[in-house]
């Protein structure tokens, strides 16, 4: 077990080295970084300036790796947009994004399980095949569409919920389900096909043949082993959905970290998009890792993998 | 993902489809607090150090100038300096208005004039927008309520800087707080005082109830303000429709229509004093741009686009067809005696079969926003023979390989610092600076002389003279003015003037 994990936080330390070196190259590809900053009225003086200013006129392997050292001691450096401390920019709106994770995840958790659980069990019928429509929908449907449609109906016309910003806790509600909306798929179907397996087994013919309640047959025996899997998918979602967040945080208008992101890769204002691409990309990286390793304690035949 | 005017028109059109349409923002006027949204936040919100048009706003309203230009009748008028004589052209002595107070009580005096000019010239003063204040030596006090300014050198456009972006600070606030406890707790002298600035999220104002009395500005009549940050212009609308906001802008044309059908919000289409145009590589650089030498090819591209039906089917609202090297009503900008290049195809053709290009040529074409409007160039110059490759691409790269001479026609456009003076344009584009792709030695030492003239009549002839050159030669094609939408709560009076500042101190409630 413990070679298992060492093998895997190997490759996650990897994978969030690749992850800022290629967040690095992209944002240099996308054009002169001095000249954006300096705005599109400023001259060739200025811009020069600038350029020496923040260090723009360095090497790109010294560039990245003084960063990167930096990064490593939590100091993502000064923003060239806001000239404020990145790590103290994070800070502030981390707490915002995290919320609308959270109870994104539980949004999906309450509708995917219980469906996907439906789906298995009337396997076949008219409700297994409309779970399975609800989630080709739900794939289907982009999240700023979803958003959109959101604040059309509940806030513009029924006018139950603000449309956006994130002043108090009603303005969660619509970006948490658009969020939300995003995992449910993936949860579904692996609730149905894990509860389908778990159906077939043997034990569970014991328990209906021992003439327990469906309903605790399902629920107590079969649920209970079907859902190990979905716990670590869930971790893997709130990675994605933190990513995510970009999108619904621009559409909802609320001051998270994805906000933050829509707002930096705008101005091309580099140690942002980079900081936060690293550290959503971090805890993507940890939340899988644990999830491996959460997988391989419940099944030892991971761990060869 | 859709693009933003059809995500748009989806929106109002579900609404539409959907039920009834909200009434108007009852809220906010009951609450007396005009809310209003951009889509983008200052870096810092004290003036000199942000470049950004919201920025701007907020400073328009916080601080106070020493000279006020009315945009009604575009004539200076006193703020706080009562009055201001040049000494010669390189020295300017204004007179302090006493009485005037800041927004925590402190009087504003002479010192506080020297201090804010003295700070923003010094080298570790960070501004952001250099143009704005380069132009000043230092600044001195030579009596109670007298300061004099020092320029760099002949500058007569001082007094259009100094009724713009050069505010006046509170000296003894200032150096108390520091640049960064300045840009969390700025305090001006102007009509209304920032109660909160919140990073991400915007900026919230109150009405200063113990505004100087004489102000040109007036008093304001809403008692608060409240800038948002809403980067999504579908979720700016949607929050006007439901009341959360009370004024948007940079409404897309085709869209302002939709909303103008909206109950209760007010459409308003103004001008502003962006001006698209091509800028011609006419120092054949560029790869490609060998027939860009010849005037006659660069006349021939003149004639082939018809500016009119761009700015009637494609700008619209309130923008027009421009004929000089600059924004019309900018002072010393004219057309009288500019030649104009009316929409004339077979002209065009005439002049590159007479330059020697009968069957025409290819080329490529650089555009960086308003993909549109560069299409609709592409097709004119493809009616005349030109066959023109468009090339979009982002702002900074565009602007690397023009000023690297890699560029034979630029779409560029220029907003000139909302300075209401022609420098602002002619300056940036024809005195030989790195973005000058003419560097015509005559209409650089032309523009050189206007600018640094203090003499009216002389600066009005000499722009006429470069101008007129510029035109001539064909070195860039203007074509129109910008347009600018804004959408509004029926219930707010508010009028918009062509440099895209939005006065709410002189808006009110109906």
């Amino acid at each position: 077990m413990l070679a298992f994990t060492l093998r895997r936080l190997v490759v996650a330390i990897s994978v969030a080295f690749t992850v800022s070196v290629i967040a690095f190259l992209l944002l240099h590809l996308s054009g002169d970084l001095a000249t954006t900053i300096a705005g599109p009225e400023a001259s060739a003086e200025q811009v020069e300036q600038i350029r020496q200013q923040f260090g723009l006129d360095r090497p790109l392997s010294t560039q990245y790796l003084d960063w990167l050292w930096g990064a490593l001691h939590l100091d993502f450096g000064t923003s060239f947009y806001f000239r404020n401390s990145v790590a103290s920019l994070l800070a502030e709106r981390m707490p915002v994004t995290l919320t609308l994770g959270a109870i994104s995840l539980v949004i999906s958790l309450v509708i995917a399980v219980p469906l996907g659980v439906l789906a298995a069990v009337y396997r076949g019928t008219i409700i297994d095949r409309l779970a399975l429509t609800f989630c080709v929908l739900g794939q289907a449907l982009p999240t700023f569409c979803l958003g959109l449609g959101l604040i059309i109906v509940f806030a513009v016309n029924l006018r139950w919920l603000p449309v956006s910003g994130n002043a108090s806790w009603q303005n969660y509600v619509l970006p948490s389900i658009a969020l939300g909306w995003y995992a449910v798929p993936a949860v579904m179907r692996l609730s149905r096909n894990g509860m389908l397996e778990v159906l077939s087994q043997d034990y569970i013919r014991t328990a209906r043949a021992k003439g327990l309640p469906p309903a605790k047959v399902i629920l107590k025996h079969a649920l209970r082993n079907a859902i190990i899997p979905v716990v670590a998918l869930a971790a893997v979602q709130f990675g994605f959905m933190l990513g995510g967040s970009i999108v619904v945080e621009a559409v909802f208008s609320m001051h998270g970290i994805g906000h933050l992101a829509w707002e930096a890769i705008a101005r091309n204002d580099f140690p942002v998009v980079q900081a936060v691409v690293l550290v959503l990309a971090a805890i993507y990286i940890t939340l899988t890792f644990l999830a491996d390793v959460l997988n391989a304690l419940l099944d030892p035949r991971m761990r060869v993998a | 993902m859709a693009s933003i005017p059809s995500r748009l028109s989806c929106l109002l059109a579900s609404a539409l489809i959907l039920g009834t349409l909200p009434g108007a923002a009852l809220a906010d006027k009951a609450k007396d607090t005009l809310v209003y949204a951009s889509d983008s936040e200052p870096e810092n919100i004290s003036p000199y150090h942000n470049n950004l048009r919201e920025g701007i706003i907020v400073a328009r309203h916080v601080f106070d100038n020493l000279i006020f230009r009315n945009p009604d009748t575009g004539k200076y008028e006193p703020q706080l300096a009562t009055e201001w004589t040049w000494v010669d052209p390189q020295t300017l002595d204004l007179t302090i208005r006493k009485g005037v107070t800041f927004h925590n009580g402190d009087p504003l005096t002479a010192d506080d004039v020297v201090f804010t000019l003295n700070m923003v010239v010094s080298p570790d003063s960070k501004v952001v927008t250099k143009q704005n204040v380069n132009w000043i030596k230092s600044a001195e006090k030579i009596g109670d309520d007298k300061v004099r300014i020092h320029l760099v050198g002949p500058f007569p456009a001082a007094i259009e800087y100094l009724a713009g972006p050069v505010v006046i600070y509170p000296e003894s606030y200032f150096k108390k707080v520091g640049l960064d406890g300045f840009a969390k707790a700025p305090i001006g002298s102007g009509p209304y005082k920032v109660t909160s600035v919140t990073p991400g999220k915007g900026v919230k104002m109150e009405k200063n109830t113990a505004y100087w009395k004489d102000s040109p500005l007036g008093q304001p009549k809403i008692g608060k303000l409240e800038f948002r940050v809403i980067p999504d212009p579908e979720t700016q609308v949607a929050e006007l429709m439901t009341g959360g906001l009370d004024w948007i802008w940079r409404v897309q044309a085709d869209q302002a229509k939709q909303l103008g059908a909206v109950p209760n919000i007010t459409v308003l289409a103004a001008e502003t004093m962006r001006v698209g145009f091509l800028q011609l590589d006419s120092q054949g650089r560029a790869p490609g741009s060998e027939p860009l030498k010849d005037p006659r090819v660069r006349q021939a591209i003149a004639y082939a686009i018809d500016r009119k039906a761009m700015v009637d089917n494609l700008v619209r609202g309130g923008a027009r067809v421009m004929n000089s090297a600059c924004f019309i009503d900018q002072f010393g900008c004219t057309d009288k005696g500019v030649p104009r290049y009316d929409y004339d195809p077979a002209k065009a053709k005439a002049l590159l079969a007479e330059a020697g290009y009968a069957s025409g040529f290819s080329v490529d074409l650089y555009a960086y926003r308003e993909r549109e409007y560069a299409e609709a160039v592409v097709g004119y110059l493809g009616a005349v023979g030109i066959k023109a490759k468009l090339n979009y691409m982002k702002y900074a790269a565009l602007r690397e390989l023009a000023r690297a001479g890699k560029v034979p026609i630029y779409f560029q456009t220029w907003g000139s610092f909302s300075v209401a003076d022609a420098s602002a344009f002619t300056g940036a584009w024809f005195k030989g600076d790195s973005d000058d792709m003419a560097h015509d030695a005559q209409v650089s030492a032309l523009l050189k002389k206007a600018d640094t003239t203090v003499e009216t009549d002389i600066r009005l002839a000499t722009y006429q003279e470069a101008l007129t050159l510029i035109a001539q030669k064909a070195y860039l094609v203007p074509l129109f003015s910008y347009s600018a939408n804004y959408a509004f709560t029926s219930d707010l009076k508010f009028t918009a003037q062509p440099d895209e500042l939005p006065r709410f101190y002189k808006a009110s409630w109906k």
